[in-house]
């Protein structure tokens, strides 16, 4: 039986563009906070979308707790090279640390692996000190996630020598523990998110030993009718049935019908998508469900909803 | 045919039949590369002449719904039998390519290496695989630059262009800038030097003893080696960022911008849209992907959805009897109820939609709609069904 999702210490959450990931993961942060967890929620792109998930304003690299047990940050790799420096390094000296952070950006974008590292060795860092009973990392998409999680090993192959490299092998350690670090992916039943999620599933057994903890299908439409009834629903849409309707109500029931019919097909096509992913995965990661939200906006309340869901699917 | 440089297009058809470049943006999963492979097909079909689709989505389905059974760097085109077969005659051709980010960066470094053995000194330096392979913003660069190379070789009437999924839609923007500042930058000339002349100034001095215990004497070296080499090949590179740059700002090139009436992207859509009108680039249209149908917001409508919910077993009652068929009423009555519930459902989200487009601030004279297609598009028919709907608006 893997780790229960909420017992791990680190949990990265990615998905192709547009699948929710990051509402994914702000619902994710609020169930363990609920739970009685202190949690760190962090964004790594910062896109400032945890404001409008949990109606707080911005975040910024300084953790800030915007519910009970809550915190929130937004990643800048330039702030974390400080605090690298400083904690890590024990670089104390200010005054070199301002050129060197200005060189930064040719250092990191001359050395792939250093944007990665810094960005992800907070977060591990976060784990090592004990600070926060979950960290939960609003990662970078599915194209990018690989190159972030073995950032660790990337350093190592380029960096021979020096403290940079004294580094990395406790993050290694840390990202390679299945018992503390898990990867979330997020999907919709949809084809390209689908392909993507399958296809990632693959490169992570190919690349990385850093444990798959579960794969989130978020946005499920409901299934509107049972077999039987979709028969009747069939039966009431041709011209007797509708006119036997229009008799029935007062307005125009086309636009109603039309409706199901919509809501129907695309629960019908989305059902595909879940079965090739089902098949796909296989018994690799376990599967969660969330439903697609019929809400007026994704503040706060629908981020509480989605927490629930999720607290159902993992069985609370 | 071609509408006057300054005279806005009233259409996407008008306005692809004035310009040559056209980038379809905005953030991930609206349907970028559908939206121009649409537009690319729409526009071979209608306007004639040799129309690419340059894309940068690595998705096997685009080569699919074009016929093809794969796609790379190097053009295609999409045999005339595929339109025939969906009934139309196109007037053009229709070619397809994907980007190739390493080919491409070889290619590059090919064109620009001073000598044989320079160009294969940096094709085999590891840094120079590492930040092709990996490094995000060369798949930016590149994309740009590769569509330099095309248009400038001339074959091709119309070239269609989606946008690499950055973090940042801008991100692609900067980034032929983004690579000149970067080889010509003062900080890389200092971070060589004491590799080229073994001198170091004192003033320079601390931040060599700062790396060097964060990094290792040796990949700083390994750096200095790799930029040194590029070094060869820098006013090549800057001359060529620049010219990349300023195809974006070519008449010839305009922009389509992309999303779905959610939140988040439509967020990133206006950012865009901002950011176009501050470079003073050419925002062409914007295509509004996956709406909803307007009978969802009919008030008359969400009273009888009302009705229905709330009224399932009367109406059932009054209904069954004249269908025709045996059917047992409280069957019925769980059917009513559920297309009743459904309509409200979706209404909300109908409405939420509705207010965001209302909202939308500075959209351009082209705004496209693109109805919520209940089936996926997998050929070229469904491309042009799909084209078809934005064409002519």
């Amino acid at each position: 039986m893997p780790v229960d999702l909420l017992d791990r210490k680190l949990v990265f959450v990615t998905g192709k563009g547009g699948v929710g990931k990051s509402t994914v993961s702000a619902a994710l942060a609020m169930l363990a906070a609920r739970r009685g967890k202190r949690v760190l929620l962090g964004e790594v792109d910062a896109k400032g979308n945890l404001a409008d998930f949990f109606e707080c304003g911005t975040t910024t690299f300084e953790e800030r707790e915007i519910q009970p047990n809550l915190f929130a940050m937004s990643m800048n790799t330039e702030e974390s090279l400080k605090e690298y420096l400083s904690l890590q390094l024990k670089i104390p000296l200010l005054a070199r640390i301002g050129p060197l952070a200005r060189t930064f950006d040719f250092v990191a974008n001359a050395a792939p692996g250093v944007k990665e590292i810094l960005t992800i060795g907070k977060f591990v860092f976060e784990v090592r000190q004990g600070t926060y009973d979950l960290v939960v990392v609003d990662a970078v998409a599915t194209g990018h996630i690989v190159g972030q999680l073995t950032a660790p090993e990337s350093i190592n192959e380029l960096v021979q020598v020096g403290r940079v490299r004294n580094q990395t092998e406790w993050m290694v350690k840390i990202l390679h523990d299945a018992a503390t670090t898990g990867l979330v992916i997020v999907t919709t039943p949809e084809e390209m998110p689908v392909n993507e999620t399958s296809e990632l599933v693959d490169r992570l057994e190919a690349t990385t030993p850093v444990d798959l903890a579960a794969i989130v299908v978020n946005r499920v439409l409901p299934e509107l009718f049972g077999r039987s009834e979709e028969a009747l629903f069939e039966t009431l849409a041709e011209p007797a049935g509708v006119a036997a309707l229009t008799d029935a109500v007062n307005g125009p029931v086309q636009p109603v019908l039309d409706a199901a019919r919509l809501a129907v097909e695309l629960r019908r096509s989305r059902a595909e998508h879940l079965a090739v992913l089902r098949e796909r995965i296989d018994d690799r990661a376990p599967l969660m469900y969330l439903p697609y939200l019929f809400a007026r906006s994704h503040g706060l309340r629908a981020t509480h909803q989605l927490a629930d869901r999720l607290g159902e699917e993992l069985g609370y | 045919m071609a509408t006057g440089r300054n005279q806005s297009a009233a259409t996407l058809e008008q306005l692809l039949a004035a310009k040559e470049i056209v980038i379809t943006c905005g953030s991930g999963g609206v349907g970028k590369t559908t939206t121009a492979a649409a537009l690319a097909a729409e526009a071979a079909n209608h306007l004639g002449g040799k129309v690419l689709v340059l894309t940068v989505d690595p998705a096997r389905r685009l080569a699919n719904a074009l016929g093809l059974e794969s796609i790379g760097n190097t053009e295609v085109r999409v045999e005339p039998g595929q339109f025939r077969t969906t009934g139309h005659g196109p007037r053009g051709e229709l070619w397809a390519a994907m980007l190739d980010t390493k080919a491409s960066w070889d290619d590059l470094v090919g064109r620009h290496a001073p000598d044989p053995a320079t160009r294969d000194d940096i094709l085999a330096n590891p840094l120079y695989l590492n930040i092709t392979g990996r490094f995000v913003q060369s798949h930016d660069y590149i994309a740009m630059e590769r569509l330099y190379e095309i248009h400038h070789e001339g074959n091709y009437d119309l070239i269609v262009v989606d946008t690499p999924p950055t973090r940042n839609a801008i991100d692609f923007l900067e980034a032929p800038k983004r690579m000149a500042d970067f080889f010509s930058s003062r900080f890389l000339r200092w971070l060589i030097a004491p590799y080229r002349s073994r001198l170091v100034s004192a003033a320079s001095r601390p931040f060599y003893q700062v790396a060097d215990r964060i990094l290792g004497s040796q990949f700083l070296e390994d750096i200095a080696e790799f930029f040194i080499l590029f070094q060869s090949m820098y006013d090549g590179f800057v001359d060529r960022a620049e010219a990349v740059s300023r195809v974006l700002s070519d008449k010839r090139t305009t922009f389509v911008v992309v999303s779905t009436l959610e939140a988040a992207p439509l967020h990133e859509a206006e950012f865009f849209i901002e950011q176009l009108g501050a470079r003073d680039l050419h925002l062409g249209a914007l295509v509004l992907n996956k709406v909803l149908p307007d009978y969802l917001r009919d008030t008359s409508a969400a009273v009888v959805a009302e009705q229905l919910s709330q009224q399932a077993d009367d109406i059932a009652s009054r209904v069954a009897p004249k269908l025709g068929v045996d059917v047992e009423p409280s069957a019925l009555a769980r059917v009513l109820a559920e297309v009743g519930d459904s309509f409200s459902n979706f209404q909300v989200v109908a409405m939420r939609e509705a207010e965001q487009r209302a909202e939308l601030a500075g959209a351009p004279d082209v705004v496209a709609t693109v109805p919520y297609f209940e089936h996926d598009i997998y050929d070229l028919g469904g491309l042009l069904a799909l084209g078809d709907e934005i064409w002519r608006r």
